[in-house]
């Protein structure tokens, strides 16, 4: 006898029983402290049995307000609050945020900068990546995954804490440059880590792609079709997975992302699985971005030169010179002043496209700034997905979904 | 692939009230509340804009007519460019304005967001209810006359409310002790100022 594995036929069938003989439908909450909702995510979910019949995510308990605090403080006071959006990666924060004001401010950065920049968001981007890719070990019963992939991150912490000080909280940018120069010798640690890390990368891959309990959770689990993709406004790997290859890196560059080669790895089925794969690829092909900035790594200014009523000065010249004294205590007290106008941009950060929409009405503190967080819109289209699953694919779903609530809630 | 210039004579041609608004990057149109669904519309489907990336609005607070403006960004992922499009709602204490759920499935969180903090209704929503904030909160947060430390509120469980008689509180010194308010002096912004009242302008009483 064949055995009917196609659950959303078995949801259809069990809510076409009349009620009065129907089973009774459970209620469960899970969250918003549950392992598999990495941080604080709640779903209320209602159940036929195990099989999901509804299910209604409930958000906000990372809720900040940090559209309101950007209301009320200058564009250089908000870049630590930045960090705290995808905390995972907030060094992609950072740039996004950075190049968003520049484009109000209509500021060019040099290329050692970009160079910089683009250098941290993708090892960001490694590091995002090899976070969620050991929690999603974890969420469907993974451990060794896990451990690879932290000890892995662990180096590159190590790097981040050496540039910026910082393991977490980086706050490396600044409004037309950056916090400070690369430490020496920094560079080729950075390339050293490459050299090693690629054999590394493989080997956990390895530990997944042909892992048959690996197979058995995700494959066809949790497919997002390209026509929900697009209508739910998911993006990076997410959105990749189904088949949309859009990538901001390759069709808006900025930060110069266009001199660099590197391929958009997309997937067929929209299934956990191929968004597991597309998060593979995208580290091999961050790490390829890496290796050609660290080859040809530009030398000159980390600060755009035309910025000065932005950038604070050199320290050594506000503590000798009286103009740059002055200089520095307007852009602290006052702010860096801004044209008047409205921008939007979104850079293609680890999760999916951070946008950062902010309007000025001239002054040192934007009049109104939106924040569009990726985790936001992936998890939009939880209460489609989810229905039809059982309760463990579920974990499986949202493993492969790779959200941060620090950014969902903001 | 039209540039931004066939853009804005498509849509005017289309829409002759749909004007253009200043931007400093993507193309942008002004359009009404009743029109702004169907200039929406002819963007997804005749200009190839396919996904909405953002919805939001902006509060130009109470004393200004009109006091909400929603924007809504939509990107093409054929031609990789934005547009922006902008409505202001009619009525400032019953601010209303037309669902694109239809239209963009991912609508149905950014309008209850847009909701949640500026009490935007959107008519033909599916289910709008607060998102971020917990339902039954009397506020709306992202109103310019919402201040920045927030202002008490009942917790969330009636219950537990009751028993404990504990509340919502708001933040100490405004939220933070250097935050920088438009218009005002900097002393204002220390947190002598904010904690004790006083500062060079104003006696301490004791």
């Amino acid at each position: 006898m064949a055995t009917d594995f196609s659950y959303p036929d078995a949801a259809a069938k069990a809510a076409a029983v009349p009620k009065e003989f129907g089973p009774e439908k459970m209620s469960l909450s899970m969250g918003p402290s549950h392992p598999s909702t990495h941080g604080v995510l709640r779903i209320q979910f209602e159940l036929d049995g195990e099989i999901v019949t509804k299910a209604d995510p409930v958000i906000g308990y990372l809720h900040r307000g940090d559209e309101k605090i950007a209301e009320n403080m200058t564009y250089n006071q908000f870049v630590p609050y930045t960090d705290r959006l995808d905390y995972i990666a907030p060094l992609a924060n950072n740039m996004a945020y950075a190049i968003a004001v520049e484009r109000l401010a209509k500021l060019e950065v040099p290329a050692r900068c970009q160079a910089i920049r683009v250098l941290t968001a993708e090892m960001a981007r490694v590091s995002s990546h090899l976070m969620g890719l050991g929690a999603f070990g974890i969420d469907v019963g993974a451990w060794t995954v896990f451990m690879y992939c932290f000890e892995e991150r662990e180096k590159l912490y190590k790097l981040f804490e050496e540039l910026t000080g910082a393991r977490f909280t980086t706050s490396y940018s600044r409004i037309g440059g950056l916090a400070r120069d690369v430490p020496e010798g920094w560079i080729q640690r950075v390339d050293a880590f490459t050299d090693q890390f690629l054999p590394i990368l493989d080997e956990v891959l390895s530990l997944l792609s042909r892992n048959k309990i690996f197979l058995d959770r995700t494959v066809g689990v949790g497919v997002i079709g390209r026509a929900d993709a697009i209508a739910y406004g998911l993006s990076g790997p997410n959105l990749r997975g189904s088949g949309v290859a859009n990538d901001l890196r390759k069709d808006r560059p900025y930060s110069g992302y266009e001199q660099y080669e590197f391929d958009v790895p997309v997937g067929a089925q929209g299934d956990c699985y191929d968004r597991y794969l597309c998060r593979g690829e995208e580290m091999k092909q961050s790490i390829r971005i890496i290796r050609q900035i660290v080859k040809n790594f530009p030398r000159g200014d980390w600060y755009a030169p035309d910025a000065r009523k932005i950038f604070a000065p050199p320290k050594e010249k506000i503590l000798t010179s009286m103009e740059e004294l002055i200089n520095n205590f307007m852009i602290v007290t006052e702010g860096p002043q801004m044209p008047v106008g409205e921008v939007y941009f979104e850079a293609e950060n680890p999760k999916g496209a951070l946008g950062f929409y902010i309007v000025s009405k001239g002054g040192g503190v934007p009049y109104r700034m939106k924040i569009r967080s990726p985790s936001f819109c992936n998890l939009s289209i939880l209460p489609k997905l989810c229905v039809g699953n059982l309760v463990s694919d579920v974990v499986a779903i949202l493993g492969s979904l790779d959200f941060v609530m620090g950014e969902c809630d903001r | 692939m039209t540039t931004d210039v066939d853009l804005t004579t498509a849509v005017s041609q289309h829409f002759p009230s749909a004007l253009p608004r200043a931007s400093l990057d993507c193309p942008a149109f002004n359009s009404s509340a009743a029109e702004v669904a169907a200039v929406l519309k002819y963007l997804r489907d005749a200009q190839g804009f396919d996904f909405l990336t953002d919805l939001t609005a902006i509060d130009w607070t109470a004393e200004k007519s009109p006091r909400f403006t929603v924007i809504w960004h939509l990107y093409s992922s054929e031609q990789h460019r934005y547009v922006r499009v902008a409505a202001d709602c009619t009525s400032a204490t019953e601010p209303v304005m037309p669902s694109v759920t239809g239209l963009w499935a991912g609508a149905d969180w950014h309008e209850r967001e847009c909701y949640d903090m500026f009490g935007i209704i959107f008519t033909g929503h599916p289910d709008l209810r607060r998102i971020l904030m917990w339902d039954g909160y009397p506020y709306f947060p992202l109103r310019k006359e919402f201040p920045l430390a927030g202002l008490p509120a009942a917790l969330p469980d009636a219950e537990i409310s009751a028993e404990t008689g504990a509340g919502v509180i708001a933040a100490p010194m405004a939220g933070g002790p250097f935050v920088a308010t438009p218009g005002q002096p900097m002393s204002a912004a220390e947190p002598r100022a904010k904690d004790e009242a006083w500062n060079e302008h104003s006696e301490k009483t004791v």
